[in-house]
């Protein structure tokens, strides 16, 4: 199958506010280390989930990849464009074609706007419409994702978390992007309206022919909607493969652990993590799972664990497992 | 039959808002056994934490406890005074909130916050007894830690830090909201054990706040599920899970993906919760039910159905 995204090898440094004292010492601030080193590929209609704990750095990659946070290294192409080369101009209009849907559907919609203003916005800018072929346009896109024509003329305040999910991604799809970024986009709203949106997102996939990157820390959630999945730790992949297989027989302990903890299954044998999640501007070194590993042995913690490609597309970063690679 | 340790009856609260009365609980029932796990669930609005603040004394204008009975270990706690009501808070009852990042001061160390608590209660050794807890809910390095404030500790260190200081005086109802809501599975986990593991050991009653099913479904002996201010359907957590009566209860089911049975199509519940101002007298979820018949529109009162069970819907 092709690439539509093919991600080698990102990085993506923070600099953190440096503290007055480390300043006067003269001390280098130290960096968030978000993203060490990440490739990834998504295929042409496809979903890839990504999962991880909070601060792995899944949005860091979800945005990274569009420019929103410009990466320190790597490289990203998009269908045959090296993304991370586009001038500015070259930059937006690439933009059109790659869009993001955020996890709080308020924070990121004006409240000025009516939500007519707000979907006609993006087709203004990029001179894609004007008159009655935008107003027209605005209208259909209401309709494809479930808002009705008199929508139009309010404020996001005068919607509930749901609706105003519904403006956001009517946002993002108005410039007929090909590839979506969902960051979270269920995350914020309750259990009944989180499977209305994860059904419109799956309705507008089909109907559009879209691929998407979504990202969640609901596991069940990325197991519901995704083709294949990506496990995410201290910012680094650590296990990908076909959804099913790597959430229903999980390989590397990190993967385990973290499917072991999903509610539901029972609290009987839970593979426990040691400890917490190390802080990213200090993370261990050799394998990077290895503070909180129950089996840890010398080499993980001097050594970074290989990728090592598994049968049935599977690939997992880790030196003791699974124990006999097929 | 044991006594239960907390019996509520037909509890309503009200908040007086500019536009009109919330009715944010509206005839609430439930009992708690000693050493019971029971589980609250509903979507957010539905009345969970406002029935709690009300056990724990907490309603405080535009809010008020219009009618019921709060009756714990043999006493009525509605209309108690102020001062019984701090004795009983955190000797007898403690709540750990929804938001552990506001609930703990962020000017004072964690440690002078717990013996802060342990102090009132007139614990000797205050010092030793919060390092003892502080490491029974696995903070490690707990006498270190003592002078840290909440912001140096991760989100889940500071929820595990609510409640070792919740249980530091050995509750005998420990109500705990949405303690796991803002964390990482593998964080909530620890949480959840955590409770489990420290109610088996002291035989305290829990009362767990949650919109999980899942959750519920591993931890709680039995459960009620809230809706728009009322308890629509109450009983053991296996029976109400395995063959829900009521039709948000079977809503909520199958509208949530499960890890363990990804084929199961999820199915949505259409529309969204009502406005609690002016609410018709009939079955609140009547809007979005695929069941409803024109006698849903009459009040709807909850009937037992069979061993602790309990249904508010005209089908049963
Ligand atoms: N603008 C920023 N400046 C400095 N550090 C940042 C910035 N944005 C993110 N970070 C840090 O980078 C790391 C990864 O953050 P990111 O937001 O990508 O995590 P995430 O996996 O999306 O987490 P969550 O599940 O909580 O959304 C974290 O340690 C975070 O604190
Ligand atoms: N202090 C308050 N003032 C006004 N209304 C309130 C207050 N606290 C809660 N409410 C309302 O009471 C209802 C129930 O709230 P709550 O018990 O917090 O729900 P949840 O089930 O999410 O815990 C909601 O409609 C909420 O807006
Ligand atoms: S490489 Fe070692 S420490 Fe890392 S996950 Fe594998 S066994 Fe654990
Ligand atoms: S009473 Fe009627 S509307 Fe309410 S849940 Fe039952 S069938 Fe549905
Ligand atoms: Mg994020
Ligand atoms: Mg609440």
């Amino acid at each position: 199958m092709t690439a539509l995204l093919r991600v080698e090898n990102l990085v993506k440094h923070y600099a953190p506010g440096q503290g007055l004292l480390s300043r006067l010492l003269g001390q280098k601030p130290r960096m968030v280390q978000a993203l060490n080193g990440v490739s990834l590929e998504i295929r042409a209609g496809e979903t890839l989930g990504l999962i991880g704990e909070s601060g792995c750095g899944k949005s860091t990659f979800g945005r990274a990849i569009l420019r929103l946070h410009e990466p320190t290294s790597g490289s990203v192409r998009f269908g045959g464009t090296d993304v991370l080369a586009l001038d500015p101009a070259a930059l937006k209009a690439m933009r059109r074609r790659m869009q993001i849907i955020f996890q709080n559907p308020y924070a990121s919609l004006n409240p000025r706007k009516t939500v007519a203003q707000i979907l006609a916005q993006p087709l203004r800018l990029h001179g894609l419409a004007s008159g009655a072929e935008l107003q027209e346009r605005v209208r259909a896109m209401l309709a494809h994702v479930g808002l009705r024509p008199s929508h139009a003329e309010r404020y996001p305040h005068q919607f509930s978390g749901g609706q105003r999910q519904r403006i956001g991604i009517a946002r993002a799809l108005i410039l007929n992007p090909e590839f979506v970024v969902c960051d979270e986009p269920v995350s914020a709203l309750d259990v009944s309206i989180q499977a209305q949106i994860i059904e419109l997102l799956a309705r507008l996939k089909r109907e559009l022919g879209l691929t998407y990157l979504f990202i969640s820390h609901d596991i069940a959630v990325i197991g519901y909607v995704s083709d294949r999945v990506a496990v995410m730790y201290l910012g680094e992949i650590v296990e990908t493969g076909p959804a099913r297989a790597v959430l229903h027989a999980p390989q590397h302990p990190y993967t385990k652990a973290l499917m072991s903890a999903v509610p539901g299954g029972g609290a009987e044998d839970r593979v426990r993590l040691l400890g917490d999640l190390p802080s990213p501007m200090d993370p261990p070194p050799g394998c990077r799972f290895h503070t909180r590993c129950g089996f840890a042995t010398d080499l993980c913690r001097s050594t970074v664990p290989p990728q090592r490609a598994l049968q049935g597309e599977r690939m997992v970063a880790c030196h003791h497992f699974p124990e006999t690679p097929p | 039959m044991t006594e239960p340790l907390l019996e509520i009856t037909d509890l309503r609260v009200a908040f007086h808002a500019r536009h009109g009365k919330v009715r944010a609980v509206d005839g609430v029932s439930l009992t708690v056994a000693p050493g019971e796990c029971l589980g609250i669930v509903g979507e957010s609005g539905s009345g969970k934490s406002v029935t709690f603040a009300a056990v724990m004394g907490l309603i405080r204008p535009p809010g008020r406890i219009e009618a019921g009975r709060i009756r714990f270990a043999g006493r009525d706690l509605v209309g108690l005074d102020a001062a019984s009501y701090r004795q009983l808070r955190g000797r007898d009852i403690a709540m750990t909130l929804q938001d552990a990042q506001t609930s703990l001061n962020p000017a004072l160390t964690v440690g002078t916050q717990i013996i802060e608590v342990l102090a009132a209660h007139g614990e000797g050794n205050a010092r030793a007894r919060a390092v003892e807890m502080m490491t029974m809910v696995g903070i490690p390095a707990a006498e270190r830690r003592l002078g840290d404030y909440p912001h140096q500790f991760s989100g889940g260190m500071r929820q595990r830090m609510m409640v070792a200081i919740a249980l530091s005086c050995r509750p005998k109802l420990l109500i705990a909201d949405e303690p796991t809501t803002a964390l990482d599975v593998t964080i909530q986990a620890q949480v959840l054990e955590l409770i489990a593991s420290i109610r088996a050991k002291l035989g305290m009653s829990v009362v767990l706040i949650t919109h999980d099913l899942g959750v519920v479904a591993d931890y709680c002996d039995r459960v009620a599920v809230m809706y728009a201010g009322q308890i629509v359907e109450a009983g053991r957590t296996a029976d109400i899970i395995g063959s829900p009566r009521h039709p948000y209860t079977e809503g909520l089911l199958a509208s949530v993906p499960d890890l363990h049975n990804l084929d199961r199509p999820i199915r949505p519940i259409e529309g969204q919760v009502p406005d609690l101002i002016d609410l018709p007298p009939g079955c609140r979820f009547l809007p979005r039910c695929p069941k409803a018949r024109p006698d849903c529109a009459k009040p709807v009162p909850m009937r037992a159905v069979g061993e602790g069970r309990n249904v508010r819907c005209v089908l049963t």
